[in-house]
């Protein structure tokens, strides 16, 4: 799960990371509020959506006056931010953080990851601060600082410094800036996350450590520790349907094709997705119903998946373990005749009892396209919808 | 033979009397599996399914001689029990349930090492299917019947893609050996490495096919194993080619979000390392025949 910048920071500060002062706003009246509340003569204001890249695309507006301050958070709230990591949608702007300006020194990129080769938490640093990881890590491999955390222990202080010095940071703020290190890992520890990134921490002028921005994204299977993470959650910055899909305990992930998918199990969903594109189509979505498929589930999917206008056909495949097909077939058969679908459908079923659910497919007064095998099925899908699009 | 368990192995049932962990018990001691007791804290000395039932694993062990245990306990409680199986002196553990926190796995992996290699429990899983030796033991919640007995290993992510690839080879006449689900999560039990290793040791396996997808290092890590270490054929499938980077595709860990994590890179590495690519999730059956016909 994703939370917001200002959401980031309090959570941060509380383990007694540095950060500016700054305040939330949904209204311009308020982001003016919080500029005169805060004091100074500049501020920025940073629209609050769940994605990065927001600098280049508009979201982050300088201010040199409380009056430029309503007035970009007038512009700003209520459009949709478009940037290179949100797709063409973009994502709305319903809040914003108004925050002093920091006099920059020198700019630090720092992230914490949960590392899947070492089974560890990472500590990754570099001095070229404000670019992506990922850039940094194409352009300026070497500046590239690692530390892999032992979980029993936690980071140690001297990890913590020999990061410091390796960033060349002057002596008087290795200290300060070793206590932020350490309060970031007891942050990422203590609240489940799988990601706290730091992008710029930076150095000001006066000498300082700050973090200038944040982003945490929290491990879902964790929340039931964390109610008051769970609590941060903005449904307005996910994908509807996606939503829709978590609300209903399904695992739903968008895309741009139209076929749309109806598949049991993470690994066979995504193979029969990768069966359609051989096929010559395109998937409108991952949709995994789980091992169970029931009737109640199978309904539910095809509500969901209907809901994407692009769908011009729709791929049921299921095997069925410790179910049975011919339950599946049940299922399918009464979504199919409750929800009036225009479209065409292909079903596969296999495992137990296949020839019965089969029977029950074909015998119903549905209209479906029924397939025996994997390949046959993302075929026949494709085939449907090219018809369906020419005609 | 096979690997991680053959008929007679003795097995515990951890979470015994839940639910989910009652209805697959049943399912495995009606595959043959040899199913001596469960353990459910608080349950110790009644009985479930004719069974005796204990409060700790150090009990069931030591009145049973368990060497193995499958785990269905809840998220929030299941890192414990495999911490207590690892502890308890158990040789394998399967943990079937889905939605563990990544932390308390790392925790779970940590605590591990404070046994000698020779004496560590082999985790397998968590969010899995388990192991099956087909004719043999089920200790897992895979439909036994899709699986004929013969030469061929499985090692994969997937419970519902590793059937499908069982079942092309079983409509080829082709059986397998034992079949591994190493789960779907970001930091789990053992590695794909792991059974490629048991696989080639094992003499009633020929051939291995290793399901794998986007996300994490552990293809790669064993298709150099497969070029370094083995003699037997492997043969890949990488699932999850249509997946966009950084979204994650149902398991927690089918998320591309490294260099080399991406399926197309995974079957270059693959093709690298000279394990024989399934090209399409259609053609398991087909391209097993074709390794097996140039072995034979």
């Amino acid at each position: 799960m994703d939370i917001h910048e200002y959401q980031a920071k309090a959570l941060l500060d509380d383990f007694g990371v540095p950060i500016p002062p700054g305040g939330l706003a949904y209204s311009p009246e308020q982001a003016q509020y919080r500029a005169s509340e805060i004091g100074g003569d500049q501020w920025v204001v940073k629209a609050q959506v769940h994605t990065g890249g927001r600098g280049k695309a508009g979201g982050i507006r300088l201010c040199q006056s409380e009056q430029e301050v309503w007035n970009a958070a007038d512009e700003m709230l209520g459009s949709r931010l478009v940037t290179n990591q949100t797709g063409s949608r973009g994502r709305g702007v319903y809040r914003l953080y108004v925050e002093s300006v920091a006099d920059i020194e020198r700019e630090i990129y720092l992230g914490f990851v949960l590392d899947r080769a070492t089974e560890r938490v990472m500590l990754v640093a570099s001095a070229a601060g404000g670019m992506e990881i990922e850039q940094i890590a194409e352009e300026d491999p070497e500046s590239m600082i690692r530390v892999v955390i032992e979980p029993a222990v936690g980071l140690q202080a001297f990890q913590a410094r020999e990061v410091a010095f390796a960033l060349g940071l002057d002596a008087s703020l290795v200290t300060e800036a070793a206590n932020t290190l350490r309060a970031c890992y007891r942050s990422f520890r203590d609240l489940d996350a799988t990601m706290v990134e730091i992008n710029p921490l930076v150095v000001t002028a006066d000498g300082r450590i700050l973090a200038l921005d944040a982003k945490m994204t929290f491990d879902d299977n964790a929340l039931f520790k964390h109610q008051r993470i769970s609590e941060l959650r903005d449904k307005s910055q996910e994908d509807p349907r996606e939503m829709r899909a978590t609300d209903r305990g399904l695992s739903y992930v968008g895309l741009e094709g139209d076929i749309g998918c109806i598949i049991n199990g993470a690994g066979l969903a995504m193979a029969t997705m990768d069966m359609i594109k051989h096929s010559g189509g395109e998937p409108a979505n991952f949709l995994d119903i789980g091992g169970g498929a029931s009737p109640e589930r199978v309904a539910k999917a095809f509500n969901l998946v209907l809901s994407d206008d692009n769908v011009k056909g729709v791929l049921v495949n299921i095997f069925a373990g410790i179910n049975r097909c011919d339950w599946v077939a049940q299922g399918v058969v009464k979504a199919m005749q409750d929800l009036d679908i225009q479209v065409p459908v292909v079903v596969r079923l296999s495992g137990t009892n296949v020839e019965e659910g089969r029977r029950i497919l074909e015998e119903s007064s549905v209209s479906l396209i029924t397939a025996d095998t994997l390949a046959e099925a993302a075929e026949k899908s494709v085939a449907a919808v090219h018809e369906e699009v020419s005609a | 033979m096979s690997i991680v368990i053959d008929s007679g192995t003795p097995v515990l049932v951890q979470g015994f009397t839940g639910r989910i962990g009652s209805f697959h018990s049943e399912e495995m001691i009606e595959y043959g599996t040899n199913i001596v007791g469960g353990v459910t804290p608080g349950r110790g000395g009644t009985t479930h399914q004719g069974l005796p039932v204990f409060d700790t694993v150090k009990d069931a062990v030591s009145a049973t001689g368990a060497e193995a245990s499958i785990v269905f306990v809840p998220p929030p409680f299941a890192a414990d029990a495999i911490m207590e199986a690892a502890d308890g002196g158990l040789r394998a553990c399967v943990c079937i349930t889905d939605g563990i926190p990544a932390q308390d796995m790392m925790r779970v992996k940590r605590y591990m090492r404070r046994y000698k290699s020779d004496k560590r429990m082999q985790l397998i899983g968590p969010n899995c299917a388990g192991v099956i030796s087909p004719g043999k033991a089920l200790l897992g919640i895979m439909p036994g019947h899709i699986y004929q007995e013969g030469e061929v290993g499985i090692i994969g992510r997937s419970g519902t893609l590793g059937y499908e690839a069982a079942s092309q080879l079983k409509a080829e006449g082709i059986g397998v050996s034992t079949s591994v689900g190493i789960g779907g999560d970001p930091i789990n039990g053992s590695s794909f490495k792991d059974h490629l290793a048991a696989f080639e040791a094992d003499p009633q396996t020929q051939v291995v096919v290793m399901i794998g997808e986007i996300g994490g290092p552990q293809e790669a890590e064993a298709a150099q194993f497969a070029r370094d270490h083995m003699n037997k054929p492997v043969v890949g499938y990488i699932a999850g080619l249509t997946a966009p980077k950084g979204r994650t595709m149902g398991h927690a860990g089918a998320i591309v979000s490294a260099a080399g994590e991406s399926a197309e890179e995974k079957v270059e590495i693959l093709r690298q390392c000279g394990v024989t690519v399934v090209e399409r999730p259609s053609e398991f059956g087909s391209t097993v025949r074709t390794v097996l016909a140039k072995i034979s």
